[in-house]
C-alpha cells in the first residue's frame, strides 16, 4: 500500500480515537488524579480502606455476592448450554430464543419484575399464603437472597453464549469413541467433555465476575438499600454525602479491582476473544 | 438395558434441569403482562376483570409520553454517531492490520470493561467543567462513547469475512475512498453494521446509570422515569411499560429469526440448483 493511502485509512481512525481520548480517557484519569488530591496530596483516601471497617463490609459483601453470582450462574449457565448441544434443532432454538429475550430485555424492567415477585405481597408471597403453605410474608426482597436472584437472571445469557458457542465447536465422535470404549457416560463426560468445554467455562466465569464487580442498577433496586454493594456506596458517597476523595477513591479502586483479575486471568486467556473481540 | 436406562435419565435430568432455568429467566417477563392488565390501581393480579387503564395512563400522560420522545431522540443520535465513527474505526484498523492498528482498536474497547458507576462519575466531573451536564449533547456523547466498542466488535466481526481484493479492485479502478466505502465495503458489512446500531441503539435507550448522573431536570429519559417510580410508588403504568418494551424485544428478535431463516432457505435453494 502506498504511504499516502496509509495517511487516508489512519484518518478513518483519528475521530473515533480522539473522542474517546478526550471525552472519555481523560476524565477517567482526572478521577484517579482527584482521589490523590483531594482534600491534599497524598493516599490518605486509600488508607481508609484499611482503616474504615464500613468499606471492609462493603467490600466484602460485593465480593460474596459477586463469587457466589458467577458460582451459579457458570453451573446453571452451563447446563443450559449442554442441553442446547444436545437437543434438536426446534427446541434449540427455542432455548437460544428465550437467552436472547432475556439479554436483550432492559436490565431495569428485569429487576422490576424482581420486585414485583418477591416483595411483601408481591406474587410470590401471596401465591403461597393463598396456598396455605406460609401466613406471614417472607422476606424475599432487600436482602442478599433477592440480589444473587436479580444478578443470577442479569448474568445467564452472558454466561450461556460463550459455553455454548465454545461447545458446539466440540467434536461429538470424542465422547461417542470413550463409550464405546467402555465408559459410562458420566465418565465419558467428566474426562472428555468437561475438560474440551474448559475454554467457554473460563470465558464465561471472567465475564460473569467482571460484570458482577461493578455492577449497580439491580444491587441497588433488589438491595434496596439493606445489601450495599460497592457501586451503590459510590453513588450515595458522592450523591449523599459530596466527599470527592473519597468516591474518587472507591470508583479508583473498583477499576483497579476489575483490571487486577483481568491482568490475572490474562495469563491463562485471550482476553480478546473472552470479549468477542476476536 | 441398565446402562439404556440410566443414560435415558441423565438426559431427562439435565432436559429438566435446562428448562427450569430456562423457565426461571422467562418467567418474570410472562407475570408482567398480567399485572399491566390490573383494574386495581397498585402492582396486582387483576381481581374483578381486566383493564387497560394502565396503558391509558402511559398515553394521556405527558410525563411518560415526553421521556419516551427524549429517550428516542437520545438513542438515535447516539446510534448515528456510534455507528459513523465505529465503523469507520473498524474499517481503518482492519484495512491497515499493523500492530499499533490492532492495539489501537483493542484500546477502543475499553469502555467495555470500566463499570459503569466509575465512567459515570467521571464524566458528571468533566461535564460540569464543560457546562454540558443535564443537555442533551452531554448524553448524546456519553452514550454515544460506550456504544462505540460495540459497533466496532460487530463490524470487525463482518469484515473478518469481507473479501479485500474487493476493495483493492475498486480502488484501482479509480473509486476514491469515500466511494470504495459507500459502494463496495458497506453493502458487504450490512449485518455487522445493522446489529451494531442494534447494540447502539438498545444500550443507550436502555441506559440509566450515566443518565442519574449526568441529567437532572431538564433531561428525563425513559429508564430515569421507570427508576423513579420503581423507587417511590411502584405505580402499575411501569407494568404497562414494561410489557411494551417486551413485546418490542420480541418482536425485532422475531424478526431477526425470520430474517435469518429466509436466508438460510435461499442459500439452500441456490445450492439445490447449483446441483
Amino acid at each position: 500500500m502506498l504511504a499516502s493511502q496509509r495517511h487516508t485509512y489512519w484518518l478513518l481512525i483519528v475521530p473515533a480515537v480522539l473522542l474517546m481520548l478526550v471525552f472519555y480517557i481523560y476524565p477517567l484519569i482526572q478521577v484517579l488524579w482527584i482521589s490523590v488530591t483531594e482534600p491534599y496530596f497524598g493516599l490518605q483516601n486509600y488508607e481508609a480502606l484499611l482503616t474504615r471497617p464500613l468499606l471492609h463490609r462493603i467490600w466484602l459483601t460485593t465480593l460474596r455476592i459477586c463469587l457466589i453470582t458467577t458460582v451459579i450462574t457458570v453451573i446453571l449457565g452451563y447446563l443450559v448450554a449442554y442441553a442446547m448441544a444436545k437437543v434438536g434443532e426446534r427446541q434449540r432454538t427455542t432455548m437460544m430464543f428465550c437467552i436472547l429475550l432475556t439479554f436483550w430485555l432492559s436490565v431495569l424492567i428485569r429487576a422490576f419484575a424482581w420486585v414485583m415477585l418477591l416483595r411483601n405481597g408481591g406474587l410470590i408471597n401471596s401465591a403461597l399464603m393463598s396456598l396455605g403453605i406460609i401466613d406471614s410474608d417472607l422476606p424475599l426482597l432487600r436482602n442478599e437472597f433477592s440480589v444473587i436472584v436479580g444478578m443470577v437472571h442479569f448474568m445467564m445469557p452472558l454466561a450461556v453464549l460463550p459455553i455454548y458457542s465454545n461447545m458446539s465447536g466440540i467434536d461429538g465422535r470424542y465422547v461417542s469413541a470413550a463409550r464405546g470404549l467402555g465408559a459410562s457416560p458420566w465418565e465419558a463426560f467428566w474426562h472428555i467433555h468437561l475438560p474440551l468445554s474448559k475454554p467457554g467455562l473460563i470465558a464465561a466465569t471472567i465475564l460473569v465476575f467482571v460484570f458482577s464487580l461493578g455492577f449497580f442498577i439491580t444491587p441497588a433496586i433488589l438491595g434496596g438499600g439493606k445489601v450495599v454493594m460497592i457501586s451503590e456506596y459510590i453513588q450515595v458517597s458522592f450523591e449523599e454525602t459530596l466527599r470527592w476523595g473519597q468516591a474518587t477513591m472507591l470508583a479508583s479502586s473498583l477499576l483497579f479491582a476489575v483490571l487486577l483479575t483481568l491482568a490475572l486471568v490474562a495469563r491463562f486467556v485471550d482476553l480478546k476473544k473472552v470479549f468477542g473481540a476476536r | 438395558m441398565k446402562g439404556d436406562f440410566r443414560e435415558k435419565f441423565g438426559r431427562g435430568l439435565v432436559l429438566g434441569g435446562a428448562w427450569t432455568v430456562l423457565a426461571f429467566l422467562i418467567l418474570p417477563m410472562v407475570v408482567i403482562f398480567p399485572v399491566s392488565v390490573t383494574d386495581q390501581y397498585y402492582l396486582s393480579l387483576p381481581k374483578d376483570g381486566i383493564s387497560l387503564e394502565h396503558y391509558a395512563a402511559f398515553f394521556t400522560n405527558e410525563i411518560w409520553l415526553s421521556a419516551t420522545a427524549q429517550s428516542v431522540i437520545i438513542a438515535t443520535c447516539a446510534t448515528i454517531f456510534a455507528v459513523i465513527l465505529g465503523s469507520l474505526c473498524a474499517i481503518g484498523c482492519w484495512r491497515l492490520s499493523t500492530n499499533l492498528s490492532e492495539s489501537v482498536r483493542t484500546f477502543m474497547l475499553i469502555p467495555i470493561i470500566v463499570p459503569t458507576i466509575v465512567q459515570a462519575l467521571a464524566m458528571y466531573r468533566f461535564w460540569i467543567d464543560l457546562g454540558i451536564i443535564d443537555t442533551y449533547i452531554g448524553v448524546i456523547l456519553a452514550h454515544t462513547l460506550v456504544a462505540i466498542p460495540y459497533v466496532i466488535i460487530t463490524v470487525s466481526a463482518s469484515l473478518a469475512n469481507f473479501d479485500l481484493r474487493q476493495e483493492q479492485a475498486a480502488r484501482s479502478l479509480g473509486a476514491s475512498m469515500p466511494q470504495t466505502i459507500r459502494w463496495v465495503i458497506v453493502p458487504s458489512i450490512l449485518p455487522g453494521l445493522l446489529s451494531g446500531a442494534l447494540f447502539a441503539f438498545t444500550i443507550s435507550f436502555d441506559e440509566i446509570v450515566m443518565v442519574l448522573f449526568i441529567t437532572s431536570r431538564a433531561i428525563y429519559t425513559l429508564p430515569k422515569r421507570i427508576w423513579n417510580g420503581i423507587e417511590d410508588h411502584l405505580d402499575p403504568t411501569i407494568a404497562a411499560v414494561a410489557t411494551m418494551l417486551i413485546a418490542a424485544t420480541l418482536a425485532l428478535l422475531l424478526l431477526d429469526l425470520w430474517v435469518r431463516h429466509r436466508r438460510q432457505r435461499r442459500l439452500e435453494q441456490a445450492a439445490s440448483v447449483g446441483e
